[in-house]
């Protein structure tokens, strides 16, 4: 157990934790401020000169529009951000109150939700993602719900294997002695201990649900045109590749730096708290 | 351990029951029944109420449910709102197509993915672990569709080896599907490999610390007898599970690589099926990729208790 500024310490311990750690700042900042940063307005059409490769004027060129490509690599990431940082959020809750109550509690419950989580994971997930998007659109709040929904799943299991740890230790055996309610024992002697496990999964699934995410807008299911976002630029400026290179390398370096970054900065948590990783499952 | 196979069997027809439940209630949930979603705009009057007959949306949903759930179990898929084939024609090509696609990626992805992961561990921290882990990364944080494009834009647009994307029937003979999945087989691979490899290497990294490697070590057997005898097979048994986990994910993945490549297999398919609104197609597809989870899991448990004969023991619990 460490405090916040204590972790950040740990991270930037090795030279990849810093590495992630800047990449991720990086973005987040970049997600706050862009919208004051950018040079143009995400939709404004240059009508002359589509495709137009890199000059003093636009830095990344334009895309098959006629839109610069670096104001909308710069704003492409927030909805991406909004929905993967919210959805990461509820899955870790939902999934860690039912994980710690099946690990702690057992018996029937315990078969009871983990059957359950059995039963989930056979569920085909991106068509579900799908089909849900397609019926109530693709609203941040939509995208939260559901992925939060299904990536919590996972997190369900692993908070058990981590509670199952813990349960057997002196201390929850002390305070089951003391007659200490269940709800007080979760609360007070499991989860402060399990936290650093939550910690490095959140951070891991973050970078799993911005995979998602960025399919789904790959897909054309992530957000609504014009609204600049890296999955969906990708998308579309894929086929004149050949042309014009810029379109398509931005959001991709863009995109791909976030997620690895994340993931520095998590394998850097995972040493530096002493967690070891263990559901290396994607689910 | 005959009891416990039977265990599994039942688990894996109730999980596939309850999947069936969940994705039929799914879609009688959203708004508007099957026939409105796909008129749309048109959904009014004589149309609509033809449509409800000629795919029996009167019925109350226990009864749809039920029909569609015999139906299932005897091979019948149900019927499609927009195509007029008869769905087990349209998904049966598509779903050969993608086994295709998995199935070979699987064949190349898995031993390359054991070998690799058994060296990085061996060279742990060396150059050709930092190497192969580095690459791996890369592999599991780039997205398959940028990993896509760029494949394609260095074989086919700057090389001009391979097509760029798979034009051909959905069925299409064998050799000439084979022929042309080159590129969508390598970029899943490439996903599934630096997955697979991780597991590998953290589990023979644990498996080359224990005792018994020490311990043959100590009896003079060869480094390479050591690491594939003794080692490897048992670093691999906790990842078959985790192989299996993964694969939830990598249907997921599977469908963004059929879009990228334009390949005609059940992911495209669930894709445009949704941009349709042909919800009997939806439904069956989600059924048929959950057999196809719950299936390979079986599998894998399978294969646990083959390779572990703690697991065989008579209260042991899989």
């Amino acid at each position: 157990m460490s405090s916040a500024p204590a972790m950040l310490k740990g991270v930037m311990a090795t030279r990849s934790g810093k590495i992630g750690v800047v990449l991720v700042g990086f973005h987040l900042l970049l997600a706050l401020m862009s919208p004051w940063l950018v040079p143009y307005d995400f939709a404004a059409q240059t009508a002359l000169v589509d495709h137009a490769g890199p000059s003093l004027a636009h830095w990344a060129g334009l895309d098959t529009l006629g839109r610069d490509v670096l104001t909308r690599t710069m704003l492409g990431g927030r909805e991406a951000l909004l929905v993967t940082i919210f959805g990461t959020g509820l899955a870790v809750v939902w999934g860690s109150f039912f994980g710690v109550l099946a690990g702690y509690l057992g018996g029937r419950i315990d078969e009871l939700i983990m059957r359950s989580v059995d039963i989930f994971l056979a569920i085909p997930w991106m068509i579900f993602l799908l089909l849900v998007i397609a019926s109530f659109g693709n609203a941040p709040i939509v995208m939260i719900l559901t992925l939060g929904f299904f990536y919590g799943i996972g997190v369900v299991r692993m908070a058990r294997a981590a509670t199952l740890e813990v349960v057997v230790k002196d201390y929850v055996l002390a305070a089951k002695a003391r007659g200490e309610s269940p709800l007080s024992i979760m609360m007070t002697e499991i989860l402060p201990n399990v936290r650093d496990v939550l910690m490095v999964e959140s951070a891991m699934r973050w970078s799993w649900m911005l995979l998602a995410f960025s399919a789904l807008s790959f897909l054309g299911f992530g957000v609504t045109p014009p609204t600049p976002d890296w999955g969906l630029m990708i998308a579309n400026s894929r086929i004149y590749l050949a042309l014009a290179p810029w379109p398509v390398l931005m959001p991709m370096i863009a995109l791909s730096s976030l997620i690895i970054g994340i993931n520095l900065t998590a394998d850097a948590l995972a040493k530096s708290l002493g967690v070891d990783k263990t559901t290396r499952a994607l689910v | 351990m005959l009891r416990l196979i039977t265990r599994r069997l039942i688990f894996a027809v109730v999980t596939l029951w309850v999947v069936s439940i969940v994705v039929f209630s799914a879609i009688e949930l959203l708004p508007g029944d099957a026939c409105q979603a796909f008129l749309g705009q048109m959904a009014q009057g004589k149309r609509l109420e033809n449509c409800r007959v000629e795919h029996d949306l009167n019925a109350p949903a226990y009864a749809r449910y039920s029909k569609w759930a015999i139906g299932l179990a005897s091979g019948d898929l149900g019927k499609s709102i927009k195509r007029s084939k008869p769905l087990e024609e349209i998904i049966g090509p598509r779903f050969r197509n993608t086994v295709i696609l998995g199935l070979t990626a699987a064949l190349v992805g898995i031993p390359l993915a054991i070998v690799l992961g058994a060296l990085a561990a061996l060279y742990r921290d060396r150059r050709a672990d930092l190497w192969i882990s580095f690459i791996a990364i890369f592999c599991m944080t780039v997205p398959e569709f940028i990993i896509g494009t760029l494949l394609i834009s260095f074989f086919s647009v700057w090389l001009g080896w391979l097509p760029g994307i798979v034009i051909m029937r959905a069925d299409a003979p064998l050799l000439d599907v084979l022929s042309k999945i080159v590129l969508p087989v390598m970029t899943l691979t490439l996903v599934m490999v630096a997955h697979i490899m991780r597991m590998v290497r953290t589990s023979m990294i644990d498996v080359l610390a224990s005792d018994f490697v020490m311990m043959s070590q100590l009896k003079g057997v060869s480094r390479l007898r050591q690491v594939v005898m003794h080692a490897l097979p048992n670093a691999l048994l906790p990842t078959i599970n985790l192989i299996a986990l993964n694969i939830a994910w990598l249907m997921g993945g599977v469908l963004v690589v059929e879009v990228v490549f334009n390949y005609p297999g059940i992911g495209r398919l669930s894709v445009n099926a949704i941009s349709d609104r042909d919800f009997p197609l939806v439904q069956a597809i989600a059924l048929l990729m959950a057999s196809l989870y719950v299936a390979l899991n079986l599998i894998a448990d399978l294969l646990a208790l083959v390779l572990n004969p703690k697991l065989r023991t008579r209260g042991a619990k899989v």
